[in-house]
């Protein structure tokens, strides 16, 4: 790197917010990816507002610095990992909700408000903003807009990509768009939105997101239905879209995943079974959702299912804790754990289940499967260690074949994760020669200098 | 012996169990302050794993400051996926550094005065005592004293405790006979009962003196060792709890009570960490691990509780120490003697367990980000309306009565003990 570029940093910011210290630079090298590699920024700015993300862009594209945007650090792809050094910016200090509307239904936040505290904030209002990746609690809405973040939701209400409405974003030439707002139409231009949402940083940086609400659901039923046979699970999944129930949550555990998340959290979750459901419906009134919850009861015990609807708020309490121990449990059973996000249509949920059970057998892994069923995104969770090189060699064997099953079911690489550094070697096999073309089209049409997070997304 | 705060490369399997999934983001108070990935748990663990595999250096400046920005208050770790033990990698760290660099000078004449001299440092506390009101005065609210000039690293706004004129040892039998006595306690004072608030020991006795208990309060009992293992001392640290286990032994009791979250850690979970691969004190660490009880778990669930009768008309909260709650994972008991006083208003502020900032001595060495996150608690305290602000453990009784000073509006900090002996006093 330039070696005047920290002194000019220096300039920009306060010197408390441009890290150069080993101490710190160790600290910026990774995010929440397994098995990925790690590598130390040149430097770190922690910038407090646009017209310093600005001049930052500024430096880094006069001097052909690479730039790497950041939130939380906690995406599962490597994307946030400086593979060619240069300078991490991190949006943590740019944590203020501008605005909430309540008449017009948006709010109006800095990329590094954390999606809880937009949540808490407009809970008042009876207000909710849906897009609820495991990591509500310490994700910024910037990185999960860059990364199209899912989550327990996405069945009845989308993913982040639905309820982003317009955006303030700095360029890699450092010049500054803004489009979209808070009209619910606007054909205004290219689909901008759609293109930066889900673009891993690689296009620019998003400095301001206005974000679509909806209104809080009163009324919801938890309920857990347990299967001997995974087919009866799969089936009941479709059959109770088949009845046109489309419930807030519709979630699965595999056999393996039961039996661990009960050793760890004691919930009583009953034993011997391949598969779990759990289902929340919700909605406005009483009636509809009581009527949805017996539809799915219905669809249940024609799937020689067993259910069990909680009655009360300690029982849902239980159900979830049950869904939200899945991983935690998983993890604690070896040091490496890889999460991988393979996702096909609905339909194929089941072939899905048993090819990653097919795949565990053959290169003798543990795998544990959990996930969102209804968008038939599942979560194939191995553990492994990656201290032990062999095993980590069959790891890689697996995912490979995990992918390419998914493909095959006519699905896709990653549901809600992302490609970042950790999928790029397969995104041909999915998108096609003509597809990667596009993508370097459009990436160097904006970037054309490849600063902007260089190393992800396009190959 | 062969523990990680000796041999610093067997905390390998503890610093691979972190998966670096950024949970602790969400309840590290030093994050919340800061915003740094060095000061919160996940990358403190990263420091710690890019020693292990020389990336940095033990001795590296910037890499000791990282390290003690922690308060060591174990939030991370309540809701962290794989269950990461980060106060073992944290101290491990620290110990290391230690080793090879040397103790800071004035953290070696503390911690040498406190152990081997401590005849010596309780002269130094006493003249301490007789000489804090040329140094500083008394504020307002009464409850503590303010600087009257600022002193190195002090603030003048800071306020800091009174020295009691007489250690509570010193003046207090050492054992405390009741007739037809429910069973026989030690009590372990712990420095800021037995310096500072020496009004929480005696509040303590009384207490247990009310539901017929015998106490024995050894004289020969030093510092629990965690301030000093938390710097990285590893040698004070255990013959520190070396000794204490010897002193309880004397005693013969069927438990050992404490009235600070910090101390009744120590015997339930760090001396067993220190003292593993100890032929003598492995083994007496355990049986007094299963011997300690903080006083709110003795009177209701080892003995017969006597229910207080004395009314007292206030509105009150409670703030969870860390130790207590997330080493001893101790919070229901505290409560449920305040509720059984009569008169009392419960209030539960919005995040009872959330750090105070205390952290030892983090609050002298990191004023500002401790002073923030004290900030924030105060805050939340104010929300609840409630004027006294009840607590278990006399560090964060200290760090609170600063924070009301300069963020409050006249909440008084107690030891929730405290209430219970005004209780049983008023109705006799
Ligand atoms: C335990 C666990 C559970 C998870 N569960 C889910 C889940 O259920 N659903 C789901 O979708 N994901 C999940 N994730 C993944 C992760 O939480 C999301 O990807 C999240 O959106 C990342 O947010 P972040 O703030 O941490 O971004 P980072 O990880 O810091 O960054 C993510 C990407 O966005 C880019 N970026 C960040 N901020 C900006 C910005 N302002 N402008 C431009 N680009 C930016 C970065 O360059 C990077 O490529 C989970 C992760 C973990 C560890
Ligand atoms: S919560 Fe635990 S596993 Fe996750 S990053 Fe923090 S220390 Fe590591
Ligand atoms: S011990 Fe406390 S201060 Fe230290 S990393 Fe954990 S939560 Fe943060």
């Amino acid at each position: 790197m330039d070696s005047n570029v920290i002194e000019r940093l220096n300039g920009i910011l306060s010197k408390d917010r441009v890290l150069t210290k080993k101490a710190d630079l160790v600290t910026y090298s990774y995010d929440a990816t397994a098995d990925v590699m790690t590598v130390m920024p040149d430097v770190v700015v922690l910038p407090k507002t646009v017209e310093e993300i600005v001049k930052i862009v500024k430096l880094a594209d006069e001097t052909n610095t690479p730039i790497y945007p950041r939130g939380s650090g906690t995406n599962l792809s490597g994307g946030a990992i400086p593979v060619k050094k240069g300078i991490v910016l991190c949006t943590q200090l740019m944590n203020k909700i501008i605005e909430i509307d309540p008449d017009n239904l948006t709010a109006t936040v800095e990329p590094g408000v954390i999606v809880n505290d937009l949540n808490n904030a407009i809970a008042p209002h009876g207000l909710i903003y849906p897009p609820d990746p495991g990591t509500v609690a310490t994700a910024t809405i910037g990185g999960t807009v860059a990364t199209c973040a899912g989550g327990l939701r996405g069945l009845k209400y989308g993913v982040t990509k639905h309820y982003v409405m317009g955006m303030q974003v700095v360029l890699p030439d450092a010049s500054v768009v803004r489009f979209g707002g808070k009209t619910v139409k606007n054909v205004t231009a290219y689909d901008f939105a759609a293109l930066f949402v889900g673009s891993e940083g690689t296009l620019g940086i998003v400095t301001e997101i206005t974000v679509k609400l909806i209104p809080a659901p009163k009324y919801r039923r938890s309920m857990l239905a347990l299967f001997k046979d995974l087919k009866d699970a799969g089936n009941t999944v479709q059959g109770i879209i088949k009845q046109r129930v489309i419930p807030a949550t519709l979630e699965i555990m595999d056999a393996m995943t039961i039996e661990t998340v009960e050793n760890y959290a004691k919930v009583g979750l009953p034993q011997g079974y391949s598969a779990l459901l759990l289902i929340e419906v919700d909605g406005m009134s009483k009636e509809s959702v009581e009527s949805e919850a017996m539809a799915v009861k219905d669809v249940v015990t024609q799937n020689n299912g067993e259910l069990k609807i909680a009655e009360t708020d300690a029982e849902r309490d239980k159900i979830w804790s049950a869904r939200r121990a899945a991983l935690p449990a998983l993890a604690q059973l070896s040091p490496t754990t890889v999460l991988e996000d393979a996702t096909v249509p609905r339909s194929r949920l089941t072939e899905m289940l048993l090819e990653v059970d097919k795949i565990a057998k053959k290169y003798n892994l543990k795998i544990g499967t959990f996930g969102h069923a209804g968008d038939g995104n599942l979560h194939p969770t191995i553990l492994a260690d990656e201290r032990n090189k062999e095993e980590m060699e069959r790891v890689h064997k697996a995912v490979d074949e995990i992918f390419a099953a998914a493909l095959k079911l006519g699905g896709t690489l990653s549901g809600e994760h992302g490609i970042g550094i950790a999928k790029l070697k397969y995104l041909k096999d999915e998108i096609g020669d003509s597809g990667i073309a596009l993508m370097r089209n459009i990436k160097t049409a904006i970037d054309p200098k490849g600063i902007m997070n260089p190393g992800k997304l396009v190959p | 012996m062969t523990t990680p705060f000796d041999e610093y490369r067997l905390i390998e399997d503890e610093i691979q169990k972190c998966m670096k999934c950024g949970n602790c983001q969400a309840v590290c108070p030093v994050f919340s302050v800061e915003k740094t990935e060095a000061g919160v748990a996940r990358g403190k663990i990263a420091l710690a794993d890019a020693i292990l595999k020389g990336r940095i250096d033990l001795d590296d400046p910037d890499l000791y400051d990282r390290v003690f920005n922690c308060l060591v208050c174990k939030s991370c770790m309540q809701n962290c996926p794989p269950q990461v033990n980060f106060d073992k990698i944290i101290l491990a760290v620290r110990s290391a550094i230690v080793k090879k660099k040397g103790l800071h000078p004035l953290k070696r004449t503390i911690f040498n005065l406190l152990f081997h001299k401590k005849a010596l440092f309780e002269t130094g506390i006493k003249t301490g005592a007789k000489l804090q009101s040329l140094l500083t005065k008394t504020t307002q609210s009464g409850e503590g004293r303010n600087l009257r000039f600022p002193i190195g690293i002090l603030d003048r706004k800071r306020v800091i405790p009174s020295l009691a004129p007489t250690p509570f040892r010193d003046r207090v039998e050492e054992k405390i006979i009741c007739s037809n006595p429910q069973t026989t306690v030690a009590f372990f004072t712990g420095c800021s009962i037995n310096y500072i608030y020496t009004g929480i020991g005696d509040d303590i006795v009384e207490v247990l003196k009310k539901n017929r208990v015998n106490v024995a309060i050894p004289k020969d009992q030093y510092c629990c060792g965690i301030p000093v293992f938390a710097h990285g001392d590893i040698d004070t640290a255990r013959q520190m709890a070396r000794a204490n286990l010897d002193a309880l032994e004397k005693t013969a009791a069927d438990f050992v009570v404490f009235g600070c979250g910090s101390c009744a850690g120590a015997f339930s979970h760090e001396y067993i960490e220190l003292l593993k691969g100890d032929n003598v004190y492995e083994p007496l660490s355990m049986k007094w691990k299963q011997k300690a009880v903080e006083i709110s778990q003795l009177l209701l669930n080892k003995i017969d509780f006597v229910k207080p009768k004395g009314q007292i008309d206030e509105v009150v909260t409670y703030h969870d120490s860390c130790h207590l709650r997330k080493t001893v994972k101790v919070w229901k008991e505290p409560r449920e003697l305040i509720k059984a006083i009569p008169g009392i208003t419960f209030k539960e502020m919005s995040k009872p367990d959330a750090c105070c900032g205390s952290g030892g001595t983090y609050n002298l060495t990191h004023y500002d980000t401790s002073s923030s996150i004290l900030k924030n608690k105060i805050n939340d305290i104010k929300k609840t309306t409630a004027h006294i602000v009840t607590t278990a453990c006399p560090g964060c009784i200290m760090q609170l009565v600063d924070g009301i000073e300069q963020f409050g509006d006249g909440q008084i900090a107690r030891h929730y003990i405290t209430l219970l002996a005004q209780s049983y006093k008023k109705e006799a």
